[in-house]
């Protein structure tokens, strides 16, 4: 009942920030394709992972039984969000936490630099965050003359390099250990001129690099995995140490959370804390993990803040059939699984949240009629590795479809007459929501092998698809479509890749 | 409106549907089926498997065992809860002589600065208690844990794990902590995985973490 809402309803208010592409997927996809660095280095990386995920997924006979928990407790927390937001309120507010909200990037922003400027300090140490990067945090702090220091190896590598993280998980994925020591060679003032590409000594040389700034920073700024509603605690997961320096030795610490990142109770976090290592790292248990309820005094922060960010999240949950999208915990696996991220790498989506998760949480927050994440939904062949892998069940390939869907009524709506892409789309949508209709239309698939030429490329498509071949040639289908091949080639261990209650 | 009414407002016009929050289905594992033996053996294998070491001693031979891995050490810090007969094999505690061990004592009382612990070749902690499947030991801030910043700073970690808080699941570990207490849960030494996602040990944390598990 608390749910029901009687006064007159808000739009969706749609998120800023780094979450829009600046430039189409098609377009980014090209450019990121022809380096083959950049493809070396992510299939050795994703293949890594990918079989560390299935043997430890594998040992534990109950996986299947918590991601179906861990699924009920996403759709439970939302459906009671606004209930279990001033339940975790009250809790931390209690034990001296101070909570800020915040409808978008701009304000959070404004919050966060309040919040610094009021200790008097310039610099601030911090921990690996995705909100804090999807509303460009480190940018604006700059430009207020604060200056935000990385701790994170990987986010270290990518802010020394000047570049952008390219996945969640390992924001640096797309460098190998020689690149990564020419960077440090080349941006870190004290580091060692023997330095070798062994990546015990670069962790080392991090280590010293980013020793005094741990030790006499005054403020951190971090984001949080979880925010338990019962009993008002905060958790970050990390590996390094740097999270658990950031959160302990500051006397301030302010922490950004998207409002989704709540669980009911800390019984959940039982679920989740073996849903997450298990599913990002592919390890039995992160090095470290880190838990706070306000302030305890005496040990660690004593100025513990809090803010709650919007930024698009309330439109991605007023859309029922994406809203279960706002479930995600970020663990990174639907990328790791994915053929389409696996070639293009992370900074070919543009927005902050890269991969499969990202091509439906994008445009969900920002609105599918923002022009750069329009082409988003596209970025998949709904081969549904990403359904199978992620630890809280989220049907990425139903809610592509769907925005797909969106995605041409929104244009129809501008332009009356059906366009080619309306029909070619529409088209798509009949054919992924069943897998028989696919099945139907990949038997025309040969026919593609007539008007491709000798060297089995088709160099030119008919129509608005031509858009597609201008920026790639795309090789001549092969007599078996990729569903076809996946269906008699993918056979994984059974209850792990396919587990059986994903087939209903 | 303040952002916060204004959020409050967007989220309930969002859920206009009235979505029904299904039950929650826990039927995964809750309780462990190993015995105390097996419980020990598998935790072994785990904290070994993410490069700490491990050394499982009688509970009447910790002070022998500690005196034994603090051979070269000059000075550990403490938390002030800490078992004293832990210590007693120390030689010569708080003495200046070459060869003696300085202890540090961090308490409400004194509380050692980031300079001092910086400054000290290991600190000795208790643990509240462990988990065998995913090799996690558990610290929640009582007296013989201290405070977050004494297990954190110094470079080696030295933490005493009686065989009976040992359980077998994370459930169960959940079961017993107070989510408020301030927590921190070690699975090894400091790690990452982010160069090539091979992991090595040794960044930030304590580069050496060491487990004397008293049965
Ligand atoms: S969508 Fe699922 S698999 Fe992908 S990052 Fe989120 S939780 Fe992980």
């Amino acid at each position: 009942m608390s749910n029901t809402f009687l006064g007159m309803p808000t739009l969706p208010v749609f998120g800023h920030g780094n979450l829009n592409a600046t430039e189409p997927f098609p377009k980014a996809a090209r450019r990121e394709l022809a380096n083959t660095q950049l493809r070396a280095n992510l299939g050795h990386a994703t293949h890594t992972i990918r079989d560390k995920r299935l043997k430890v997924v594998a040992e534990l006979p109950d996986w299947e039984e918590l991601r179906n928990a861990g699924s009920a407790i996403k759709n439970a927390t939302m459906a009671n969000l606004p209930a279990l937001l001033e339940q975790f309120e009250a809790n931390f507010t209690a034990r001296g936490g101070i909570i800020h909200w915040a409808r978008d990037a701009q304000e959070a922003n404004e919050i966060v630099t309040d919040l610094i400027r009021a200790t008097g300090e310039t610099e601030v140490v911090k921990v690996k965050s995705m909100a804090t990067q999807e509303i460009g945090l480190n940018e604006y702090l700059e430009e207020q003359g604060i200056a935000a220091f990385e701790t994170d190896l990987a986010e270290l590598i990518v802010q020394l390099d000047h570049d952008k993280p390219s996945h969640i998980l390992v924001p640096a994925i797309h460098k190998n250990r020689s690149q990564i020591r020419e960077i440090f060679l080349r941006e870190m003032a004290d580091v060692d001129p023997a330095l070798t590409d062994d990546p015990a000594r670069l962790a080392e040389a991090a280590r010293k690099h980013l020793r005094k700034k741990f030790l006499s920073a005054k403020v951190a700024v971090s984001g949080a995995n979880f925010g338990l509603a019962d009993t008002g605690t905060l958790t970050v997961v990390e590996s390094e140490g740097n999270g658990r320096m950031c959160l302990t030795l500051p006397e301030t610490l302010i922490t950004v959370m998207g409002i989704e990142k709540l669980l009911p109770s800390w019984t959940d976090l039982e679920v989740f804390m073996q849903l997450l290592p298990r599913s990002s790292t592919g390890e039995r248990m992160n090095p470290y993990t880190s838990l706070w309820t306000g302030v305890t005094p005496g040990d660690g922060p004593q100025n513990v803040h809090l803010v709650m960010l919007d930024n698009g999240r309330t439109a991605a949950l007023a859309d029922e059939m994406g809203r279960t999208a706002l479930n995600c915990i970020r663990c990174s696996a639907c990328m790791n699984v994915c053929p389409v991220y696996e070639r293009t790498g992370g900074h070919a989506y543009g927005s902050t949240y890269p991969g499969p998760i990202g091509a439906i949480l994008s445009p969900l927050m920002t609105g599918i009629k923002s022009e750069e994440n329009n082409s988003l939904p596209y970025a998949s062949s709904l081969c549904g590795a990403c359904y199978d892998a992620c630890p809280v069940k989220i049907n990425i390939p139903e809610i592509l479809v769907h925005l797909r869907g969106e995605d041409v009524d929104s244009k129809r709506s501008k332009t009356k007459a059906p366009t080619q892409m309306d029909l070619m789309m529409k088209g798509a949508q009949w054919a992924f929501s069943s897998g028989s209709h696919l099945n139907l239309l990949e038997k025309g698939l040969p026919l593609g092998k007539l008007v491709a030429g000798r060297n089995k490329v088709i160099k030119k498509l008919p129509g608005l698809a031509a858009g597609w071949t201008q920026s790639r040639d795309i090789p001549a289908p092969p007599s078996q479509s990729f569903r076809q091949w996946w269906a008699t080639e993918h056979q994984a261990p059974a209850g792990v890749e396919h587990p059986e209650g994903d087939q209903a | 409106m303040s952002a916060r009414d204004d959020v409050m407002s967007r989220i309930k016009s969002a859920l206009r549907d009235s979505p029904i929050a299904p039950e929650i289905p826990r039927n995964y594992s809750r309780t462990s089926t190993m015995n105390d033996e097996q419980r020990l053996e598998q935790l072994v294998d785990r904290l070994i498997d993410y490069k700490a070491n491990v050394f499982v001693v009688a509970a009447g031979q910790a002070p022998v065992k500690l005196a034994e891995l603090l051979a070269g050490s000059s000075s550990i810090v403490v938390p002030h809860g800490l078992p004293d007969s832990w210590l007693s094999g120390l030689p010569s505690i708080g003495g200046n002589d070459a060869g003696t061990v300085a202890v540090q004592v961090d308490s409400p009382e004194r509380r050692l600065t980031v300079e001092e612990l910086d400054a000290v070749d290991a600190v000795v902690t208790a643990a509240a208690v462990a988990v065998a499947e995913t090799g996690t030991i558990m610290l929640d801030g009582s007296p013989s844990q201290g405070r977050r910043i004494i297990s954190l700073v110094p470079d080696r970690h030295i933490c005493l794990l009686q065989a009976r808080d040992i359980v077998g699941l994370l459930p169960e570990a959940i079961a017993r902590l107070d989510a408020t207490a301030p927590q921190t849960w070690i699975s090894g030494p400091s790690a990452t995985s982010d160069i090539e996602l091979e992991r090595v040990e040794g960044v930030h944390g304590p580069r050496t973490l060491d487990v004397l598990i008293l049965t």
